[in-house]
């Protein structure tokens, strides 16, 4: 690669990308009027559109069965739409799951590892990358425990390092964090968006908590009760790292006020 | 690989684990020769005696006798081979069934029911059958045992290779697996558990399958079952007396085998 004189150097599309016109190389996914509905004859999704950047952190917040699993699952190909389309441009995808679905009979590191082991990387390569991975979810020394001998909040953290191995471009999160407790809850958060901040991926973030949506997100999207749509798209202004007393400001406040009033009124 | 946690429990549990496992089984001999003596001293009289001998006469007289002992101890030896070939076969034959059943709806559809006939039908009513067909020697007695063992093998692998999470399966469908990762990696690994819990219940029954069949297919070297119909046809009470409490002791010994490598591999398995 030849360097450019200051003036001229192109911008790195991994980079800042506002003052130049590769917005369509960087959108990661783009639902386009997409309609689902399934052979029971429920419809979970009408007219849903939503696209998301390289760089954006966007959380779908919404009342229960109001289709945003569906939305979740439409992105990465699990289901199809009935009606309108969904494209992607992201190289690789991972998918968090609502419980950590860890393969109970495999170590922490051969569960980061799984990823790449289905793709046939060599075994040196695929471990070397999974210790790496570990190390950044802060499970260092716990390579060798089983599922079970770890906390839920550790399980989450395996998980994580699973989705991360894949050096994803779109990374979804089917409500990760619903079931934990209050406390590893909170701390999830904060890693989550460390890491955020570390890879720049494009996350769609799927969640009952607004104040988690509002302080994870750059984005947050409310849906209606079933069938879902999207009645409104709210902006968050901060930049990252967000430090966890941001929830206690009353701009925080204010800004959750808004994506819960949007909630309200279409539950 | 010791946890801190696993390091205080760990210390020699094998020796209590030992003690407390065998505690129950001893009582419950000790309680049943106490029932034994009873009925033999107190309830029958001296005429009737011969029906129950107490248990010292019964095994001292045969455990005395090389000539008794030698070939019950060769026949019990066959019957463990028939039982133990036929616990393979069934083994194989049924994790390969399940196997078959778990890689698609209709496949489960269409073969499951013979699984199911294979398990309602009553085995004696085909014992005959099989002797026509086989002859009545070994491999007649190993399809019995076979026959017998074969149901809970299946069904059991079955349940497990259906066992992973619909999430898991989603997992390694957005990595693209094949289906033979999907099987190696996923459902295969999903239902060793399972697949032990059907050894267990299967070890036992082709412990019973091998003495049914020697039992009934008389041809060739004796197994336990055909001296048990012996003895039995000469009225010889303590040789009948201490053949039964071999094959007992062969059908307790498969049992605590098979749980022990169930506790051991599935604990190991998921890192207990």
């Amino acid at each position: 690669m030849t360097i450019l004189p200051g003036n001229f150097a192109r911008a790195d599309p991994r980079r800042g990308t506002e003052e130049n016109d590769l917005t369509t190389s960087t959108r990661a996914l783009a639902v386009d009027r997409v309609r689902k509905s399934f052979a029971t004859g429920t419809v979970a999704l009408t007219d849903v559109s939503l696209t998301l950047d390289a760089g954006e952190f966007v959380s779908v917040v919404g009342p229960s069965g109001c289709g945003k699993s569906t939305l979740l699952r439409l992105a990465c190909g699990l289901e199809t739409p009935t009606a309108g389309k969904v494209t992607t441009s992201a190289a690789s995808t991972s998918y968090v799951f609502q419980d950590a679905t860890l393969l109970e009979w495999r170590t922490a590191l051969r569960n980061v590892e799984l990823v790449d082991e289905l793709r046939g990387a060599p075994k040196a390569e695929r471990r070397a990358k999974a210790l790496g991975v570990l190390e950044l979810v802060g499970l260092a020394g716990f390579e060798h425990h089983h599922p079970r001998q770890l906390s839920a909040g550790m399980r989450m953290r395996v998980s994580l390092g699973r989705a991360l191995v894949a050096e994803p471009e779109l990374a979804l999160f089917d409500e990760p964090f619903g079931a934990l407790d209050e406390i590893t809850r909170l701390q999830m958060q904060t890693e989550l968006q460390t890491l955020f901040r570390l890879k720049r991926f494009a996350g769609l973030f799927i969640t009952h908590s607004v104040s988690e949506a509002v302080y994870l997100s750059t984005r947050v999207v409310v849906m209606s009760g079933r069938p879902g749509r999207i009645v409104a798209d709210v902006d968050i202004p901060w930049d990252y790292p967000r430090a966890p007393e941001l929830r206690y400001e009353a701009e925080f406040a204010a800004i959750a006020g808004k994506v819960s009033a949007a909630l309200g009124q279409h539950a | 690989m010791s946890t801190p946690t696993a390091v205080d429990s760990a210390r020699r549990p094998w020796l209590r684990t030992a003690l407390a496992g065998a505690a129950p089984i001893v009582g419950a001999l000790a309680g049943l020769a106490a029932i034994w003596y009873g009925v033999t001293y107190l309830v029958l009289s001296p005429q009737q005696r011969f029906l129950l001998p107490p248990p010292h006469e019964a095994f001292g007289a045969a455990l005395g006798n090389p000539q008794l002992m030698g070939p019950m101890l060769d026949a019990l030896g066959r019957t463990m081979a028939v039982a133990v070939i036929g616990l393979l076969i069934a083994v194989v034959l049924g994790v390969g069934y399940a196997v078959v059943m778990s890689q698609s709806a209709w496949a489960e559809r269409l073969l499951y029911p013979y699984a199911v006939i294979l398990q309602t039908i009553p085995i004696l009513a085909l014992v005959p059958l099989i002797g026509i067909w086989l002859g009545y020697s070994f491999p007649a007695r190993v399809v019995v045992c076979v026959i017998i063992s074969l149901f809970p093998m299946i069904a059991n692998t079955l349940f497990g290779l259906q066992s992973a999470s619909a999430a898991a399966h989603d997992l390694f469908t957005l990595n693209k697996a094949t289906r033979w990762q999907r099987l190696v990696k996923l459902q295969f690994p999903a239902a060793v558990p399972s697949i032990f819990t059907g050894l267990r219940t299967a070890s036992g029954l082709s412990v019973i399958g091998a003495i049914v069949g020697d039992f009934f297919f008389q041809q060739g070297a004796p197994g336990i079952g055909g001296l048990l119909r012996l003895y039995t046809q000469r009225l010889q009470m303590d040789a009948l007396f201490t053949a039964i409490t071999l094959t007992a002791l062969f059908g307790v010994v498969v049992f605590a085998v098979f749980a022990a490598l169930d506790r051991a591999v599935v604990g190991r398995w998921y890192g207990r």
